[in-house]
């Protein structure tokens, strides 16, 4: 039977009382959202935190709208209601794509977005969707709210620029008009963690590509992103040649490792294909009208 | 700690650890049994239970984080003597061998039939695909659940 060891548990009533018990209880405690990889890690004792500060009633974190030209996630909202939400699948198909992928609906109904990229594990979906979106967190602390892009809010694996004593309060996504996004994942079966994933956003302005944002996990990616084949694409006309290419410098410049997911150059060869792959649903999604 | 649960209707209050999990708390705490447990790492859902309404995995929720909320078991789905259409629909069509998953396969497919009352097969596999039975092949939970729609839809 796998039991945590002991901690003191408080429950917070807003994100101002979750802040000031997280500078009551110290660096040792740690914030509890879904709980679905804290708790698993704690049952194996790989964390010990001395409390934990429950922000499950946080309503106030678990807003998601459209405000101005960016949609608003707060980190409370679940998977499940990220996936049944019309206008997020709208607007970032590559969301729906992922969520659709991650672990399974029982999960899916407690696991948060905030705690998936707080947990920052190196395989994580949505940190590469984020990333191939160039979301930006908000992070809560006693001084105030500090806005972070994505692609610094990773510091390595399992560490993030929420300092002890802050929250991840929500995540912005710019809405890009004439974009189109996808994301590709092979996974060992249903519901596990990635082999390998892409995700990729195009903006397709007069039939050349204006912006690109490619995301990758689970192979060594710095920052989840893959920026040498990102800016291979821009100015370009969309098309196999250039998704082909763009695939083929992702998989280069990404660092995978070889362990019971699979070999290295298997993960290798992944990426060149689930890059290229991505770009053409997103391009594909683009072309249809994409978003206004 | 002090909590208060209501688990199928009806308030528990119990003094237990904050580490105490919630499978642990309904089958030792308050001996109902039904809920099971298996993996012990997320993944086999014959834990789930209904929390707030809504299946999780009991095995990864503390006990203290379902202070004040409400908890429906397997032993909850009954109503007067009677058994759930998703019960029924389990023992006409043979969805179960050696029953061990079977609460938390019918857990779910209750919340599924009443979010969808007309779920197609591919549907309730989605539903229960993070959910393991080692005897039936699945084939006949999917039957039980499907005979579940039918026989409400009929009614
Ligand atoms: C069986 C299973 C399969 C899974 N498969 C996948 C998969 O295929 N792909 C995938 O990407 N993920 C997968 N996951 C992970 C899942 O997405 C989790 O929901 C997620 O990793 C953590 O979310 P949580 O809300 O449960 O976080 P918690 O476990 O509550 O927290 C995780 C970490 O983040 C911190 N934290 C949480 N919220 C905040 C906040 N607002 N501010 C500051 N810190 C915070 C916590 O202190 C903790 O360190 C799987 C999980 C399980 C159990
Ligand atoms: S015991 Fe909870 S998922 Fe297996
Ligand atoms: S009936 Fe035996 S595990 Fe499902």
């Amino acid at each position: 039977m796998q039991v945590p060891a002991r901690f003191e548990y408080e429950r917070a009533s807003s994100v101002g009382h979750a802040l000031m018990l997280l500078e009551r209880l110290g660096p040792e405690a740690r914030v509890v959202a879904g709980g679905h990889s804290l708790i698993p890690m704690m049952k194996l004792r790989l964390a010990q935190p001395e409390a934990l500060v429950d922000i499950n009633d946080l309503a106030e974190l678990s807003h998601l709208a459209v405000e101005g030209d960016e949609l608003v996630v707060g980190a409370l909202v679940r998977h499940a209601r990220l996936l049944a939400d019309a206008e997020a699948g709208r607007l970032f198909p590559i969301l729906h794509d992922a969520e659709r992928v991650i672990a399974d609906p029982v999960v899916r109904n407690r696991g948060t977005v905030g705690g998936s990229l707080c947990q920052a594990d190196p395989s994580e979906d949505l940190s590469a969707a984020f990333s191939a979106l160039r979301a930006t967190a908000v992070i809560q602390g006693p001084g105030g709210a500090r806005t972070v892009p994505i692609r610094e809010f990773h510091t390595g694996p399992y560490e993030t620029a929420v300092e002890p004593g802050e929250l991840l309060t929500e995540l912005r996504v710019p809405i890009r008009p004439g974009s189109g996004s996808a994301y590709q994942k092979v996974e060992r079966r249903v519901g596990d963690w990635p082999v390998a994933a892409a995700g990729a956003v195009l903006v397709i302005h007069d039939g050349v590509i204006a912006e690109a944002g490619i995301g990758l996990t689970a192979v060594g990616a710095a920052h989840f992103a893959a920026p040498e084949a990102e800016e291979s694409l821009i100015g370009q006309v969309p098309g196999e040649e250039a998704y082909a290419r763009a695939g083929a410098l992702a998989a280069a410049h990404c660092e995978p490792q070889s362990d019971q997911r699979g070999p290295a150059d298997y993960k290798r060869h992944l990426v060149g294909e689930l890059v290229r792959r991505a770009l053409a649903r997103a391009a594909e999604r683009a072309g249809r009208g994409g978003l206004r | 700690m002090m909590i208060t649960v209501t688990v199928n209707g009806q308030a528990h209050t119990r003094d237990v650890e904050p580490r105490m999990l919630l499978v642990h708390f309904l089958r030792d705490e308050l001996r109902l049994t039904g809920t099971h447990w298996g993996c012990d790492t997320s993944n086999c859902g014959v834990c789930v239970v209904h929390l707030d309404g809504t299946p999780v995995k009991s095995c990864s929720v503390l006990a203290v984080m379902a202070d004040g909320h409400e908890v429906t078991t397997v032993e909850g789905l009954e109503r007067d003597g009677e058994l759930d259409t998703v019960q029924k629909g389990f023992v006409e069509c043979h969805g179960l061998q050696c029953g061990f998953c079977t609460p938390g396969m019918m857990l779910t497919a209750r919340w599924l039939l009443d979010r969808d009352p007309d779920p197609s097969e591919a549907e309730i596999r989605e539903a229960i695909s993070g959910q393991l039975c080692r005897c039936t092949g699945y084939e006949n939970i999917v039957r039980s659940v499907r005979w579940a729609a039918e026989s409400e839809a009929a009614s």
